[in-house]
Formats: structure tokens, C-alpha cells, sequence
């Protein structure tokens, strides 16, 4: 199977995240950068299918040039290749993202050949707009699903065949059976992602980085600031230390009328 | 016209599509506009009833027979449909997984813009919109310049509460699939657990990296099941592989709103208290006073809570006697 994941360079922030003073963006001086959540998920999944199926996974990234450290992690475990759309500035909405995304898709392909399964996040960490690998999907005339924390493929690495993807809902889980060539948005929880071995890592600095421009049009939502949301101060009542607490605990649950 | 599509569950609106009501009477207010509402999937008289009373004047439903269960495809393509025909102001669901996944759906359809998890809305030539990033860590102000602005409410934003009470007209809705609108369709549904689950638990018991391991939830799982609640984790604990991601709450996990969340063991990271600041009451355990989910907590306990959560379990056992 020959499978593509689409990842994004975020920010790794810590107890907080600070804006910066124009508020144009979070403030990154101080912090590491990471893949989404999702996303490492999406790229462990797919490595894992290309195990049991064999077949290839590529990833791709449109991002500013450092993005190529987030495609170099997914290639030491287990990427093959890997494709960055460098493009510079943060003008670049759910809409446009997407646009340059599936333009670069369709040129993979028509080198490489056709994707049989396309991975995304459910949302990316940062912006969580919801919606770039429903719009690169609808774009490519392909099915998708979101929301997906389960992926086994049947068939043979031919490119035909079923993928069948588990969703989550409140007590159990939902069935999506769907022929490929597919689109899958994943969500944490899918698996645990592998680290890195040491032979990864040191295969992931030889391979070849393919770098595009990336050219679209700009949707309708635009930026003009981020911020902090208010937080409610509260004051925080100790009901005291270690054991002895445990009356005052059970006071409290009483008085809220769970007990 | 406002349109505010409704999700529903075995003839019952689930809690987003009573918040997505609840938002966009007010937003209908602010547009000047009117409030329906749209059922895909169904027209049952009890949702209808219950759209009724949470202020619709008109439900639109649109339930073509060969749409058994929900489809990402054929709901998206039935509210780019309406978006053409009924031709609203505005569209308007929850951000539930499925909300925000029919209204990308519609959005791709329509190659229009769409506005994910919004928390504040001011209608305009172009509109102003105040939306959710980092699953709530951080706000964004945004423009959207959009023919028929599409916009999800944040989940929990608003808590729902019934208005004006309608009794609506029911328009049925003509919508036109296509076979591939139904490859996407659920084929299957597999129940796992009965009883409360981790969103709907009115207790929660929380452990952090802080347990220490995973036969140290033992003793939350034995609180849990006493106060008739479940037990919940942070991120650390399910990449330590001690609990399954299913319990864990935050930005990439699951958002809790109980009426006490106790948390033990957990430092409280932005991405975590995320998911756990809807609840109604947070109590922490920590030995660590300076501990983010100490701070923000409305009753703490100071100390190691392999001494503190025996103890409270059998204090409530003893008053349960
Ligand atoms: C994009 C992104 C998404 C994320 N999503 C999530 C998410 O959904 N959910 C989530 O939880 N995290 C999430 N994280 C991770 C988050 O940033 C933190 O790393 C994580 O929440 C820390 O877990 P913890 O509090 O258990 O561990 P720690 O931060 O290590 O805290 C352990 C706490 O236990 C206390 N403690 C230790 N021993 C004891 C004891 N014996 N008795 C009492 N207290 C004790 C310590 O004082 C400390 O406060 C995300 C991160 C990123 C970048
Ligand atoms: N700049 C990007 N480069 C590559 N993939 C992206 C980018 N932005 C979003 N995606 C993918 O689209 C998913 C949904 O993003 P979003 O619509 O921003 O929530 C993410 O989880 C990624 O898989």
C-alpha cells in the first residue's frame, strides 16, 4: 500500500502559551516545535499498515523550511520520503492549506502513482480548523472520514481492496467500511506511537526532502489576532494535609450530592 | 435566516444540538434574523418538539430513504444543498466531532469558508468571529468574508436552555444523493460499555504521571465505581501505556463536564486542563502546592495520594454504611 501523511510543524508549549506582543502569533522564542498529536498517530498507523501490507509511506508538510525537521522524525520511524511545500508568514487558512496541499498531491501522484490511503489528523493542534483533510479529500474526489481511532486494510498491496476504520462515540464505536484509494482523518489513541531507534534516526538524515513552492488563494478567513482567554481566579480552599483531609473531602461530596 | 443543523440520537437531541440552539438564538437576535432548524436523517416528532422548545419556528427535514445512518458525505451534501436552495443567512452546528465534520463536508462542497469552534459571533459585512485554537488554550480573533457564513459553536460553550417555546412548522426537504454520497456511511455499530462514560460521568477520578503506575488506578477505579463515576487520566499516563487513551481527558483527548472532577496526581498543563475545566467542581491532589491544577482548583488536598485517596475511600464507605 502506498500511504500519505500530511503533518504540521506546532509549537511543543508547556504549562502555558504566551502570544506575542502584536498578537499575531504564539510565541515561540523559548519553545521546541512538534507534530500534532494526531498527526504522530496518523504517521505510526501508517508505518504499521506498510508493515503488514508492505508498500511505502510518504509524508508531507506545508510549513516554513524548519518543517523539514517534522518530516526527518516521521522518516526515523519509518517514512520513506518525504515532500515539504515551503511557504513563509502565517496568512495561510484552512482554505489555502488545503488548496496548495492537494495541488501538491496531485503532482506526487502523477509522478509516484496513486496514494491507496491518504492519512490527516482529526485537527491540527494549533489551529484546529477541522477541516484541511475534508477539503484536500472532497478535492481529490475521494472518500473520508473523521474522527478515526481505528485502521485495518484488507486486499493485498495492489491497490484494491477495503479499509475499515473505527470511530469513537460515547460508549462504543462506529464502522466505516470504504474502498480505497481512501482519506482518513486519525485521532490519538489510534495507537502508541514508536520512538525513534538509533538507526532511524540515522537513516532519516540521508533521505531526500522534496521542496515545492506553494502557491494558492486565499480563503475567506483571516487572522487579526490571537489571545489568552479570561481566566475565572479562584481560590483555591486547602481542606488540609495528607489523610486527615479525607473527611473534609467526603464533607465536600456530600454537600454536592454525589455521594 | 439563521439555520442550526441538529444532531440527534435514537429520537433524541443530543446536548450539542440543544447548545447550538441555545447559541444561535442569540446569534439570530444579532443578525436580526429568524431561528430554524434542519434534521438529516430523521423528522421524528419528538425532535421536532424538542427543536420547538429550544425557540425554532420552522425544521426543515431532509431523511431520504436510503440514508440508514450517518454519513459524513450525504449529510455535508444535504447541507450544501440547503445552503443553495433555503438559502439562510448563516449555518450553524455544534462542534462536535460530527458537527464540525458535516459542516467541513458542506464547506469542501460549497468551496466556501468555515469557521471551526466559534465562541463569539458579531454579524457584519464580513463577520467577526472569535473561535478556539489549541483546544481552547488560546483564542483567535478571525474576519470571514463569506457569501453564507458556516460556523460551528464551540462544544460546551454555552450550557443549552430552552427558549421561547415553538411549535414549528415541518418543511420536508427534497435532497438529491448520489451512490458515492453513501460509501461513507456507518455499516456497523459495536456498543462497548453500558452504564456512565468518561463525557457524561457526573464524578470523575483523574490520575496523573503522580499514580505512579498502572496498578496504582486501582485505587481511583475503587473511588470511582463508589461515588458512581470513571476513572480518567492525563497524556503522560496513556504514553506510559498504564490506562488506554479512552480515559484520557484534554486537547487531544476527551472533554469531561461532571459535577466534580477529582484530580490526583495531575499537574494540570494547559492541553490537559483544557479538557477538564467544563467541569462544574475541581478538586486536586497534589503534593506539590504550586501545581497548576492546585491553583486553579476550588478545594485541594496537600500530600501523597497513596495516603490521601485510601483514606477518602473509606470515610465514604464508612458514611455509606
Ligand atoms: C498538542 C498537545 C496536546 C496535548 N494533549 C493532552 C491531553 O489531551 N491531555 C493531557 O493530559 N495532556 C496533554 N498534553 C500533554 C501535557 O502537556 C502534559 O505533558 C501532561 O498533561 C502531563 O501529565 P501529568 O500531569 O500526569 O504529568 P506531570 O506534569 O509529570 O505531573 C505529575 C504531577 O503529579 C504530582 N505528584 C507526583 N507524585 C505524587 C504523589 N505521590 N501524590 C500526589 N501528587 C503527586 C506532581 O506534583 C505533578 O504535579 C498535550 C501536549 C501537547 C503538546
Ligand atoms: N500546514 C499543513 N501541512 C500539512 N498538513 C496540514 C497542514 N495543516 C493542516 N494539515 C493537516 O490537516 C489536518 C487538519 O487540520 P486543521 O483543518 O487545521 O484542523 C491536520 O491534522 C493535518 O493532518
Amino acid at each position: 500500500m502506498k500511504i500519505l501523511v500530511c503533518v504540521k510543524r506546532v509549537p511543543a508549549p508547556g504549562a502555558k502559551i504566551n502570544v506575542t506582543a502584536d498578537g499575531s502569533d504564539v510565541d515561540a522564542a523559548h519553545l521546541g516545535f512538534t507534530t500534532s498529536p494526531h498527526e504522530e498517530c496518523a504517521v505510526e498507523g501508517a508505518v504499521q499498515l506498510v508493515e503488514e501490507h508492505s508498500g511505502e509511506v510518504t509524508v508531507l508538510t506545508l510549513g516554513p523550511g524548519e518543517s523539514e525537521e517534522q518530516l526527518r522524525y516521521a522518516a526515523s520511524v519509518g517514512a520513506a520520503h518525504g515532500v515539504l511545500v515551503e511557504v513563509d508568514g502565517n496568512g495561510w487558512d484552512p482554505q489555502r492549506t488545503a488548496a496548495a496541499l492537494t495541488t501538491a498531491i496531485e503532482g506526487i501522484e502523477a509522478e509516484r502513482g496513486r496514494f491507496d490511503l491518504i492519512l490527516f489528523g482529526n485537527e491540527s493542534a494549533d489551529a484546529g480548523g477541522f477541516q484541511v483533510g475534508v477539503r484536500v479529500a472532497r478535492a481529490l474526489g475521494r472518500p473520508m472520514v473523521q474522527g478515526i481511532k481505528g485502521i485495518e486494510a484488507s486486499g493485498d498491496g495492489s491497490g484494491e481492496g477495503t479499509i475499515t476504520a473505527r470511530r469513537e462515540i460515547d460508549g462504543g464505536f462506529e464502522v466505516y467500511e470504504i474502498p480505497r484509494p481512501a482519506v482518513l482523518g486519525v485521532m490519538e489513541g489510534l495507537n502508541l506511537p514508536r520512538y525513534p531507534t538509533m538507526k532511524g534516526r540515522l537513516a532519516s538524515k540521508k533521505i531526500e526532502i522534496a521542496k515545492l513552492a506553494g502557491h494558492a488563494d486565499e480563503g475567506g478567513q483571516s487572522r487579526i489576532t490571537l489571545h489568552r482567554p479570561e481566566e475565572a481566579v479562584s481560590e483555591t480552599v486547602i481542606l488540609g494535609t495528607g489523610a486527615e483531609a479525607a473527611a473534609a473531602v467526603v464533607d465536600v461530596l456530600d454537600e454536592l450530592g454525589v455521594l | 435566516m439563521l439555520l442550526v443543523i441538529l444532531e440527534h440520537e435514537d429520537g433524541v437531541l443530543v446536548e450539542a444540538a440543544r447548545e447550538a440552539l441555545t447559541f444561535g438564538r442569540t446569534l439570530a437576535e444579532k443578525m436580526g434574523e429568524d431561528l430554524e432548524a434542519a434534521l438529516i436523517g430523521s423528522g421524528e416528532d419528538s425532535l421536532v418538539e424538542a427543536a420547538g422548545q429550544y425557540g425554532a419556528e420552522t425544521v426543515h427535514v431532509a431523511a431520504p430513504v436510503e440514508l440508514t445512518d450517518y454519513s459524513p458525505d450525504a449529510y455535508g451534501s444535504i447541507v450544501a444543498q440547503m445552503v443553495e436552495s433555503l438559502e439562510p443567512d448563516a449555518v450553524l452546528a455544534c462542534g462536535s466531532s460530527r458537527g464540525n465534520e458535516v459542516m467541513a463536508q458542506a464547506a469542501a462542497r460549497l468551496d466556501a469558508p468555515f469557521v471551526a469552534n466559534s465562541l463569539d459571533a458579531t454579524p457584519g459585512d464580513d463577520w467577526l468571529i472569535t473561535r478556539v485554537q489549541w483546544g481552547g488554550s488560546l483564542l483567535e480573533d478571525v474576519t470571514l468574508e463569506a457569501d453564507t457564513p458556516l460556523l460551528t459553536c464551540g462544544l460546551h460553550s454555552v450550557a443549552s436552555e430552552p427558549g421561547d417555546e415553538q411549535n414549528p412548522d415541518v418543511e420536508e426537504f427534497d435532497a438529491e444523493l448520489d451512490a458515492s454520497d453513501l460509501i461513507t456511511m456507518v455499516k456497523d455499530r459495536v456498543v462497548q460499555e453500558a452504564g456512565v462514560t468518561l463525557p457524561t460521568a457526573p464524578v470523575v477520578c483523574g490520575g496523573g504521571r503522580g499514580v505512579g503506575s498502572a496498578d496504582g488506578f486501582g485505587q481511583l477505579e475503587e473511588l470511582a465505581t463508589l461515588l458512581g463515576g470513571r476513572v480518567g487520566c492525563s497524556r503522560a499516563v496513556t504514553n506510559l501505556g498504564w490506562r488506554p487513551h479512552s480515559d484520557q481527558v484534554g486537547q487531544t483527548g476527551t472533554r469531561i463536564a461532571p459535577e466534580i472532577y477529582i484530580a490526583s496526581g495531575i499537574s494540570g498543563a494547559i492541553q490537559h486542563w483544557v479538557g477538564a475545566m467544563a467541569s462544574k467542581h475541581i478538586l486536586a491532589i497534589n503534593t506539590d502546592r504550586e501545581a497548576n491544577m492546585v491553583v486553579k482548583a476550588d478545594w485541594a488536598v496537600i500530600g501523597d495520594l497513596h495516603e490521601v485517596v485510601p483514606a477518602i475511600i473509606e470515610e465514604v464507605k464508612r458514611r455509606k454504611a
